[in-house]
């Protein structure tokens, strides 16, 4: 399997692109600008604590969504309304990610935050957005190992 | 939340409201900075002629693991147009943490024409006003900073290991989990910068955000503020207190609590905090 989707290591690859840190703020900012929080067929409030990612002090919230191919469509909740590199991590995990294989989603190293973010986040903030990856790896783990003991 | 002058503060002019800062935008004598943990939200939109000071780029040196010294802070100043007689006001996301961050590293080079913008960011979206994405320009200044002075609000492991020694009080603002060493345990993130969970001894746990109204992210009162520290800390006013979480950015706002609300005069920040402490060869725990 190979090491990163393909979809999240071109915009990984794009972002690396520009040098200038305001140009790349603006287009984090212009890529949060396209989030869109988690259906309501898939989940409403109170969001359920399992959800919830630990150490994310924007309140961030994860779920994955079975597709019929197999793979899994990825959902955000973001409540910190200040939470905008929430946001923006969630609309590239949730475009680069969903109807990846999940045994290739389980394997997307945490450090990706910095390369979204650069290294110059605080050590809470890292964490958070970390934790959002870790969080989206675990649920396509879960999913490929419930796949791989069904088959 | 009632007016900041009704409160009881020690020192109510270090805060100023969001009122004020409304009908300061245009004064020449003032600068608005704004600090955030977040770094996104500055260029996303900020309020009308304020300059960012971004504590990684601005106010760090990362090489020492210090702050920027003199001509570091000279050039930061001469950057966003201010003079020694500039009143900056930061404000900033987070209950005002990164604010209160900037404005004590400010300190660090007694630029006291410093307040804190009560509320902020937050409390002024959600009053409606205005905010750009414009980046102002301000003439260079000509400022001119005496040398770093760390003794008055700064303090050291080893002035920390001699302050525990003598049962001076300490107050932890982490969250109770790390300071109970909890959250050294959770999966995924195993050693939150140290190599050990719990806390300073004698330290009582204060959780930095207990200072601020849950509702509008403004200071709570006085009163309010002497029950948390006075109360369930058991501090009094005279007291030689260190404040420290995990790099000393959360403990600054306790510091600025203590120091300028309720009229503290020795509280010193240990910015070494838990990442220090946590590793330290040869220095006691509690759990």
């Amino acid at each position: 399997m190979p090491e990163m989707p393909d979809k999240l290591a071109n915009t990984l690859e794009a972002l690396s692109l520009i040098g200038d840190r305001a140009e790349r703020i603006q287009m984090l900012i212009d890529i949060a600008e396209r989030f869109r929080e988690v259906p309501p067929r898939v989940a409403a409030r109170p969001f359920p604590e399992e959800h919830l990612v630990p150490a994310c002090e924007s309140e961030a919230y994860v779920w994955a969504e079975s597709r019929p191919d197999g793979t899994l469509d990825f959902h955000f909740a973001v409540e910190n309304p200040q939470g905008i590199s929430a946001k923006a991590m969630a609309v590239i995990l949730g475009d680069t990610l969903s109807g990846q294989p999940p045994e290739q989603v389980a394997e997307v190293p945490q450090d990706v935050v910095y390369r979204v973010f650069g290294r110059e986040l605080s050590m809470g903030k890292s964490m958070g957005l970390m934790g959002m990856v870790s969080m989206v790896r675990n649920l396509a783990r879960k999913h490929a190992d419930a796949r791989r003991s069904a088959s | 939340m009632s007016q900041i002058e009704d409160r009881g503060y020690a020192h109510p002019e270090a805060l100023v409201s969001t009122d004020w800062v409304a009908g300061h935008l245009n004064d020449p004598s003032v600068r608005i900075v704004e600090s955030n943990e977040d770094p996104l939200l500055y260029a996303s939109g900020h309020i009308p002629g304020a300059v960012e000071v971004d504590w990684t780029r601005d106010l760090n040196d990362p090489v020492r693991r210090d702050y920027l010294d003199r001509e570091g802070f000279e050039a930061l100043m001469r950057r966003i147009g201010a003079t020694r007689d500039t009143t900056v006001v930061f404000y900033g996301d987070r209950n005002n943490w990164w604010a209160t961050y900037a404005f004590w590293v400010f300190q660090l080079f007694g630029h006291d024409r410093a307040r804190i913008m009560d509320g902020g960011r937050i409390k002024w979206v959600n009053e409606g006003r205005p905010v750009t994405r414009e980046v102002p320009a301000y003439p260079a200044s000509d400022y001119r900073a005496p040398e770093r002075d760390d003794s008055r609000v700064r303090a050291f492991r080893d002035e920390v290991l001699r302050h525990v020694e003598s049962r001076r009080p300490l107050i932890d603002v982490r969250s109770p989990a790390e300071f109970t060493g909890e959250r050294l345990h959770m999966p995924e993130y195993p050693n939150e910068g140290a190599l050990r969970g719990g806390h300073i001894p004698g330290a009582a746990n204060i959780p930095w955000a207990r200072a601020v109204d849950a509702e509008d992210g403004t200071f709570k009162t006085a009163e309010e503020l002497r029950a948390l520290y006075e109360g369930e800390a058991r501090l009094q006013p005279q007291d030689d207190v260190v404040v420290y979480c995990r790099i000393g950015e959360r403990s600054s706002h306790t510091w600025f609590v203590l120091t300028h609300l309720l009229g503290y005069e020795r509280v010193r920040n240990y910015d070494g905090s838990w990442t220090e402490w946590g590793n330290l060869v040869g220095v006691p725990i509690e759990k």
